[in-house]
């Protein structure tokens, strides 16, 4: 009877986090995708279209260019309209490429998932076994050398790592994860050094465990929450890394979108975006909150 | 102050310096052209060579480390001002406004700022002053980098509320606006200055990041990020290496300024 009292009361809390969280995203988004679409509406230059400088069209079609943006204009009508669209599957029209935005979508998130996940794989594998390895370790020369490479790639602008990238014509992947792997290292580096300073890591070495037990017994258990947490915020950093990797080295997915919409004054597809890149944003957040708990409530 | 860390500061100093004096230290004007001798090598009357519009590099560099170096500060200025304002009202006041102010900060936080700043500039008109915007672009980092540093200078002054020189001061009649900008935000300058420093670099990076994308601060004004993006034609960099002196001088900065804060103040 305590036992089902206990499952009942754990099942309860864990029902009541993630009603929470799923408000917080909601909340996130509506409020994300307003603040996107209002920050554009009030921009200088809203509504300027670069078709309307061509001396080659008459008043008319000058006219009916400024005409075909009058929707966009009033922000809380456009965003109302769009949410309602949202709801209906759809998610607006580019003006800039010409096409549905949905299609737009379809075609360049893949891409941009494959890259990110790759990305934050590869990062997440060589910041954490650089860490590890410095932290275990524990040679000055060995920490020197990889806390200089961290920090160099730490130092580089994204889009101009992505043009040593399209020198030696590596993948996107790849330069997403060297953007990912020195934040990984710097932050695992210092949580592992500190969890191997402790006084029960130190009384488990001199009674002679082995390094590999004292890692998975000690030390991780310690670390993992807050790995857990950096792995939601890498997410961010990989997402906000793609932007300039995709326009430079021209692969075909969001963060290209997102610069030729903004080139071309594309609102429709800037807020899809904006809502989107949000939505994956909160929702990594939310999951790694989520996990964290699970790692704090799991049984001893 | 370790070696390490002074050596770092001397940098700094000099590149600020450098930046600072770019009248007196520059040869030409940043947009003077010399058409004549349009992408030549370095020489004695262009150390850094010329780009493709016949304009001295290094004077470029100069007039653009001075924009980078001094309006990047100033966009890390906004960031921790707002992250003071929202994180120090939010911890002090406690209950509802702490929810509300630290949910605030998470929703900035969640947000895409990269796709915010890159649309917000692209809306620009298109016959925005170069002046105007070198003062958007940074202004929006500024007003867009602050919600990190509010947490944590929102739980400073949540440790602070119940502390017994703020509660001593409350008895003795001092209102909660006195309270919060005379007792609380004091001991929390070193955070806040931590949070200004680790900004900086950032802002620099951001700024970088937008002006390779052809985004940021506008020709003819110079700035790092649009020297950078003479390396677009990577090639041309591979025979001509005069043309990485930006990105040395950007990396170099950069790491100084992550070598000058001390490694428990890095996020």
């Amino acid at each position: 009877m305590w036992v089902h009292g206990y499952k009942r009361l754990n099942r309860h809390m864990w029902l009541h986090r993630i009603i929470r969280h799923m408000l917080i995203v909601s909340a996130t988004v509506l409020f994300g995708g307003f603040l996107g679409a209002t920050l554009v509406r009030v921009a200088p230059g809203f509504g300027v279209d670069e078709q309307q400088l061509d001396t080659r069209l008459s008043n008319e079609s000058v006219q009916a260019i400024r005409h075909s943006r009058d929707s966009e204009r009033d922000i809380f009508g456009f965003y109302t309209q769009y949410l309602g669209g949202l709801f209906r599957g759809n998610l607006g029209f580019s003006h800039s490429l010409g096409r549905p935005v949905t299609q737009l979508l379809a075609e360049r998130v893949p891409v941009t998932f494959y890259s990110v996940i790759k990305g934050l794989v590869g990062g997440w594998l060589v910041g954490l076994v650089l860490a590890l390895s410095a932290a275990m370790l524990r040679s000055k020369t060995y920490d020197f050398a990889c806390t200089l490479a961290s920090g160099f790639f730490l130092c580089l602008p994204s889009a101009v790592l992505a043009i040593l990238f399209l020198l030696i014509q590596g993948p996107v992947p790849l330069g997403i994860g060297l953007t990912v792997f020195p934040k990984i290292f710097r932050y695992a580096r210092n949580l592992l050094v500190q969890a191997y300073a402790l006084p029960h890591v130190l009384t488990a070495q001199s009674k002679g465990l082995s390094g590999g037990r004292i890692l998975f017994w000690h030390v991780l258990p310690l670390a993992t929450p807050q790995l857990v947490a950096l792995a939601g915020a890498s997410v961010t950093v990989a997402l906000g890394a793609a932007i300039p990797i995709e326009v430079v080295c021209d692969s075909p997915g969001i963060g290209q979108l997102a610069w030729l919409a903004a080139l071309g004054r594309d609102l429709p597809v800037l807020v899809v975006l904006t809502i989107l890149v949000t939505v994956i944003t909160v929702l990594a957040n939310a999951t790694a909150d989520l996990a964290i708990s699970a790692l704090r409530h799991r049984p001893s | 102050m370790k070696p390490r860390r002074q050596f770092a500061v001397g940098i700094l100093i000099l590149v600020f310096l450098a930046s600072l004096m770019a009248n007196q230290l520059a040869p030409v004007s940043y947009s003077h052209q010399f058409r004549e001798s349009a992408n030549a090598p370095p020489s004695h009357e262009f150390p850094l060579g010329t780009d493709d519009l016949g304009r001295d590099r290094l004077s470029r560099l100069l007039y653009g480390s001075r924009i980078s170096l001094l309006l990047a500060p100033v966009a890390a200025l906004i960031a921790t001002a707002l992250a003071a304002l929202v994180g120090g009202t939010a911890g002090y006041l406690g209950g509802w406004w702490e929810r509300v102010g630290m949910g605030f900060s998470d929703l900035f936080m969640s947000l895409p700022w990269l796709f915010l700043l890159l649309t917000f500039r692209a809306m620009l008109p298109l016959n925005v002053s170069p002046l105007a915007s070198v003062i958007i672009t940074f202004t929006l980092l500024g007003l867009l980098g602050w919600a990190a540093a509010a947490r944590v200078v929102c739980a400073g002054a949540r440790a602070l509320r119940n502390s017994e020189f703020v509660l001593q001061a409350r008895t003795h009649g001092c209102g909660d606006f006195r309270l919060l900008i005379w007792h609380v935000l004091p001991p929390l300058k070193p955070v806040l200055y931590a949070q200004f420093w680790i900004s900086i670099p950032v802002f620099i990076l951001s700024e970088a990041n937008l002006g390779v994308l052809g985004l940021g601060v506008a020709e003819p004004l110079p700035s790092w990020g649009n020297l950078l993006r003479d390396l677009e034609n990577y090639r041309a960099a591979l025979t001509s290496p005069w043309l990485l002196a930006p990105l040395f001088l950007l990396v170099l900065v950069v790491a100084c300024f992550q070598t000058v804060l001390p490694e428990e103040d890095l996020p």
